[in-house]
């Protein structure tokens, strides 16, 4: 009876695409030996060719070179490898560090580790749109700076970050920069040959590639500590057999994506907003109209509650996330709605909703339908709201 | 659908909720919020002056699930009882009612049963029924801790031990959390003792201590 579901939360993660399974399956089931140096045996000689093959499409589409890029197990790894990894080799009188209130928690809770551990730490306000003030970041940099990590995309509210000019004002402080691409990476054109980043988080199931895979771009010079300890691997920057299959079809979800792509994500996401907008009175779009990744709106229903927007979507057949902190492991709302000034109010009745490959226009109307009939039924339950 | 954390019980009363809207001439009504989880549950009752029976119970939640589910079940408990029997019905008989509810929403569930309790304290004051304000004492402290869930196991915070060295002087209450600051639930705790304690009528501060790690 019920139709398909209609999954809107590919920012969490997305489905994995066939071919890139296809481009993975000679890595599990031909070419599987560990990968090894042109004086071991062919097999293992043919997996290295995988891997490297791999690396150098990825580092092709950010600008880098291949021996710039590090193959971790996720996005997660990779934040904590360039924060911890950099902060352990900086000199001694470099110990301030330079965030923001609303980076995803790999880079947050790695900063909150570091601080503990003696650094001390700036965690930048952000507008009630979720930009860094640039100014206020120049500001904050002092002689003892010697990291600064601002996300491109916020994983939330699609907020994308200056990182062009917050890059070159690290470059001229002689302060490293890096930024978490999670978001954007494939979105939104990045070149680091351009660019003067130092480090970029890099992940593949955010793109339709596999779970257990990222990679952490760290600019030739760089000085990064090794965080796994272990084997050579990684040019003897990150221990742990190599994950070929993994990387092989990471590589193939980087040459999946097009521009036209994005173009039909963003097509979808302002039809979603401006639709829910029209439709549904007392909302508010959470993060900016304009420079926002292409694949996500956050939307706040005034007087209901996101855990029972979801549930109550979820039994019509679509996945969407909230910001609410019944929803949240640990019952805090959103760091990112209050972040940019909201209050509990706002993140509990948040919803994000994003795109990806397998979204159609229609999955659009269905879900402002859906959303529509959800939040007028909690609303007649709501004890507010009732008064205009 | 997957399976979900909720009960057969619990998802039918979030569906379709029993008992809902306002009672615009309501002899009892409450407002009651959870700081840490955000949601809110309105309460309104009718009361027989006479027998001091629960003629009509209407409840309004900005809630999640479980705090529609338990507004639902609890006006229908309390529905046709006395003042005094509705005053004795808990969480736990909620909770057991709808077949039960994970841990983690005891706090948003707990706040429909409270709901319930302040609806009749308004009632009770309303109507001269209230004894004097009590000074506050350790146990006061204690007793109103009682409401503050400990969302790992969904047992309040005293039974789990969770409180310790509470101390009352010169309208400071000072309690110790045993969690480390940066625990999972510290701050959603710390939210809710500060709720319970601070609108105490004699006190002026409330200091915590978490542990150290």
């Amino acid at each position: 009876m019920k139709e398909e579901t209609v999954y809107l939360d590919n920012s969490s993660s997305t489905k994995m695409d066939e071919e890139v399974l296809e481009a993975m399956k000679p890595y599990l089931f031909e070419k599987y030996a560990v990968a090894s140096s042109e004086f071991g045996y062919s097999l293992g000689i043919k997996a290295k060719e995988g891997l490297e093959d791999a690396r150098s499409t990825i580092a092709d589409n950010i600008g880098a070179n291949s021996e710039e890029l590090i193959f971790t197990s996720c996005g997660t790894e990779a934040s904590n490898l360039a924060l911890k990894g950099v902060a352990e080799k900086l000199p001694e009188d470099k110990d301030h560090i330079i965030t923001s209130k609303i980076e995803d928690f790999p880079v947050l809770k790695s900063a909150q580790r570091l601080e503990k551990e003696g650094y001390e730490v700036t965690f930048l306000e952000v507008d009630d749109e979720g930009f860094v003030d640039v100014d206020e970041l120049e500001d904050a940099i002092n002689e003892r700076t010697g990291l600064v990590s601002i996300q491109h995309g916020n994983q939330e509210i699609g907020t994308i970050q200056d990182v062009e000019k917050i890059s070159k004002i690290c470059d001229q402080k002689d302060v490293l920069f890096h930024t978490d691409a999670t978001h954007t990476f494939t979105k939104l054109p990045i070149d680091v040959s351009k660019t003067p980043i130092d480090l970029m988080t890099l992940s593949a199931h955010t793109i339709h590639g596999p779970k257990g895979i990222g990679a952490l771009y760290v600019k030739d010079g760089t000085d990064i500590e090794k965080m796994m300890d272990g084997g050579f691997q990684e040019n003897n920057r990150r221990a742990g057999v190599e994950n070929i299959p993994g990387a092989v079809g990471f590589a193939k979800a980087v040459e999946l994506v097009n521009e036209e792509e994005n173009q039909r994500l963003k097509g979808m996401r302002d039809a979603l907003i401006k639709k829910i907008q029209d439709k549904i009175l007392d909302t508010t779009l959470n993060g900016p109209a304009k420079d926002r990744t292409p694949q996500n709106a956050n939307i706040t229903f005034h007087y209901v509650e996101g855990e029972s927007i979801t549930l109550h979507m979820d039994m019509r057949g679509f996945s969407v996330s909230t910001g609410s902190a019944c929803f949240s492991k640990s019952l805090e709302a959103s760091h990112v709605i209050m972040g940019i000034g909201g209050d509990h109010e706002r993140a509990h009745g948040s919803v994000r909703f994003s795109f990806g490959r397998y979204n159609t226009m229609e999955d659009v109307d269905r879900t402002v339908k859906a959303i529509s009939e959800v939040v007028k039924r909690l609303r007649e339950i709501s004890p507010l709201g009732k008064d205009k | 659908m997957a399976d979900l954390p909720y009960t057969e019980k619990v998802i039918e009363y979030f569906k379709n909720p029993k008992n809902v809207g306002k009672i615009e001439d309501a002899d009892g009504k409450a407002k009651e919020g959870s700081p840490a989880c955000g949601d809110m549950v309105s309460v309104y009752i009718k009361v027989d002056d006479e027998t001091k029976e629960i003629t009509d119970i209407k409840f309004e939640s900005y809630g999640c699930a479980s705090n529609i589910a338990t507004g639902s079940i609890i006006t229908e408990m309390a529905k046709g009882k006395t003042i005094d029997e509705a005053k004795n019905i808990t969480w736990n008989d909620a909770a057991e009612e709808l077949g039960g509810l994970p841990d983690m929403k005891t706090h948003c569930s707990v706040l429909a049963v409270e709901g319930l309790q302040a609806a009749i304290a308004d009632y009770e004051e309303k109507h001269g029924l209230v004894k004097d304000e009590e000074p506050t004492t350790e146990k006061v402290v204690e007793k109103r801790l009682r409401h503050v869930m400990n969302p790992m196991t969904g047992l309040d915070v005293v039974k789990t031990d969770l409180i310790g060295d509470i101390d009352v002087e010169d309208g400071v209450i000072s309690l110790k959390v045993d969690l480390a600051e940066d625990h999972q639930f510290a701050n959603a705790i710390k939210e809710d003792i500060m709720e319970k304690l601070e609108h105490l009528w004699d006190i002026d501060d409330i200091k915590i201590k978490f542990a150290e790690d």
